[in-house]
């Protein structure tokens, strides 16, 4: 188990996987070394599985690619359930992101392709000739309001006066 | 053309406006001297006042507010295990500034003693001479954490003694009394017969155990008035919401004041305070979190600058010791402003037990502390004789 400053230090992490674990240390009232070890703890642990960042692709105007989000309706296997045709669509190096869903369908799967085509030709020929999948939903994203978290339009100005009692 | 209010023309200005001026012509200025939360007020909170503004509340509300709102701050009372009735004990005031001119005025006749614990916010002292009264300051002591004594307290009452008002967790020095200490101070009440203005905005930032109310000490509730508010916890400063629990014939006093001088809090904001208290248990804890964890890194970094610094157990100020630099208060933050952008308010505007420290709030980005601390490391590199890492006891 975790101590509650071990916890606070996931939570931190998870807003900012780049924090210094020296001022992590400091924030939460340990050690650095302490900081370190708990980092490597929740990688063995598989609790901490790596850090990426929250990149605004947008604007990057070199940048040529769509984001599909995909609802995928399924036929569970027998003693395997969803598992077997999860595992068989996440390999997909396309795919970024798979979850299995309650309600309408089974399977949100969210890919990223560099064209409409791209991500049309993947569900059809990939996707769909799955045995499993009965029948597939395809949504573009249009823009990114907010990810992880993380705003993409900045708002945090001060609007607070400098010197208040 | 005759002359103004005698009253009003003998306050002194307050010594915080002079440095906002300073602060305020000033760019690639980093502000720790902001007695203020850096959240904005939680959305739910500000989408709570949209819909009843398009519901149309927007007439005037009962003299002590919405009695939904007055039942919420009971039921949020209880959680410091204090009991109000909503009908008779509780006023929704406009901010807790309000709520201390409403006690001052509901208890202080011309020539009564208010003691006041320094260092202290900024309004009680001429709030209490506007009232009529004279306030004598009581100070705490800098070795004790800035707590006070309940001897210091007692050598300074005297037959004019009507009342004492203190707020724990502090502005400006962000401490905290234990239920213990705090029961010291009540016994003395008791003896010398003494309201008490308990002033609570900073309760719910509280780092080590919850804050306690002071009503709930024995005998305590019949002679206190509890003063809270929005503000702080529910980082609401600019909606100007706040409240008063106290004993029905206190309440009924202050009433008056209140529904000739405000008649009531703006009835849409009061809204958002019943937001505000029934989603606390979402919004507060994270905030709380995130000061504590502010608090942690900014103390420990201002003791390596070589600011000596007790760790504060509540609200969101640092207040560092500057005397061994051998500057007042204000020549060190006049300094450091001028030479390294950044602001903090010199401890004496908070009384002259506040001479020798600065205020530094750290409600502020972690990205800003780092970059405050890293400037006043160079300041104090740069002073003539800094003694580095001196501890005062």
């Amino acid at each position: 188990m975790y101590t509650e400053q071990q916890l606070e230090l996931l939570e931190l992490l998870a807003t900012n996987g780049q924090i210094d674990p020296g001022l992590a240390a400091q924030m939460l009232g340990l050690e650095k070394e302490d900081v370190i070890d708990s980092i490597e703890r929740f990688k063995t642990d598989g609790v901490l599985l790596g850090f990426t960042a929250v990149i605004d692709w947008q604007k990057i105007h070199s940048h040529q690619g769509v984001t599909a989000f995909i609802d995928v309706k399924v036929t569970p296997k027998r003693g395997r359930g969803f598992d077997e045709v999860a595992e068989r669509i996440h390999r997909f190096p396309e795919v970024t992101s798979l979850y299995l869903m309650s309600g309408a369908y089974d399977l949100q799967v969210v890919i990223e392709g560099k064209s409409l085509q791209e991500v049309a030709q993947f569900v059809s020929e990939k996707l769909s000739t799955l045995d499993s999948v009965i029948s597939t939903t395809t949504h573009f994203r249009l823009k990114t309001y907010k990810h992880d978290g993380v705003l993409f339009s900045k708002d945090d100005d001060d609007k607070r006066l400098k010197v208040t009692p | 053309m005759k002359p103004l209010a005698d009253r009003v023309e003998r306050l002194a200005p307050s010594g915080i406006r002079r440095f906002f001026d300073l602060a305020g012509s000033m760019e690639d200025v980093i502000s720790l001297g902001v007695g203020e939360p850096d959240f904005v007020t939680p959305w739910n909170v500000r989408e709570a006042s949209f819909a009843a503004l398009e519901q149309g509340y927007t007439a005037y509300s009962a003299n002590a507010g919405l009695l939904e709102l007055r039942r919420e701050i009971s039921s949020y009372m209880k959680t410091f295990g204090a009991s109000y009735r909503p009908e008779d004990e509780i006023i929704v005031t406009t901010g807790a500034s309000e709520g201390l001119d409403l006690a001052f005025r509901a208890l202080v006749d011309p020539g009564d003693e208010v003691l006041v614990v320094e260092p202290a916010f900024v309004s009680y002292g001429p709030l209490i001479e506007l009232a009529g009264g004279v306030a004598v300051p009581v100070s705490c002591a800098p070795e004790d954490g800035f707590t006070v004594q309940a001897e210091t307290i007692e050598a300074a009452i005297t037959e004019r003694t009507k009342a004492i008002i203190f707020c724990f967790p502090s502005n400006p020095t962000g401490s905290v009394m234990s239920r213990d200490q705090l029961a010291d101070l009540a016994l003395i009440a008791k003896k010398h017969d003494l309201w008490v203005i308990s002033d609570e905005i900073y309760a719910e930032l509280s780092y080590e155990e919850k804050a306690t109310c002071f009503a709930t000490l024995p005998g305590m509730q019949e002679r206190t008035i509890i003063i809270n508010g929005f503000s702080k916890a529910f980082a609401m400063t600019g909606w100007r919401l706040g409240f008063t629990c106290a004993p029905p014939d206190v309440t009924r006093a202050m009433l008056k004041v209140h529904q000739y001088g405000m008649m009531c809090a703006p009835t849409l904001v009061q809204f958002a305070g019943i937001e505000a208290l029934r989603s606390r248990e979402r919004t507060v804890p994270p905030m709380v979190k995130s000061y504590r964890q502010r608090r942690n890194y900014f103390v420990k970094a201002l003791n390596d600058t070589g600011l000596p610094t007790h760790l504060p157990g509540g609200a969101f100020y640092a207040f560092p010791y500057v005397g061994h630099t051998g500057l007042s208060s204000e020549e060190f933050a006049e300094n450091l402003l001028m030479t390294e952008r950044v602001a903090v308010v010199p401890g004496n505007v908070f009384g002259t037990s506040g001479e020798g420290y600065v205020r530094a709030s750290y409600a502020s980005s972690m990205e800003h502390l780092q970059e405050a601390i890293r400037r006043i490391d160079r300041f104090m590199a740069q002073l003539p004789q800094a003694p580095k890492h001196v501890i005062k006891k």
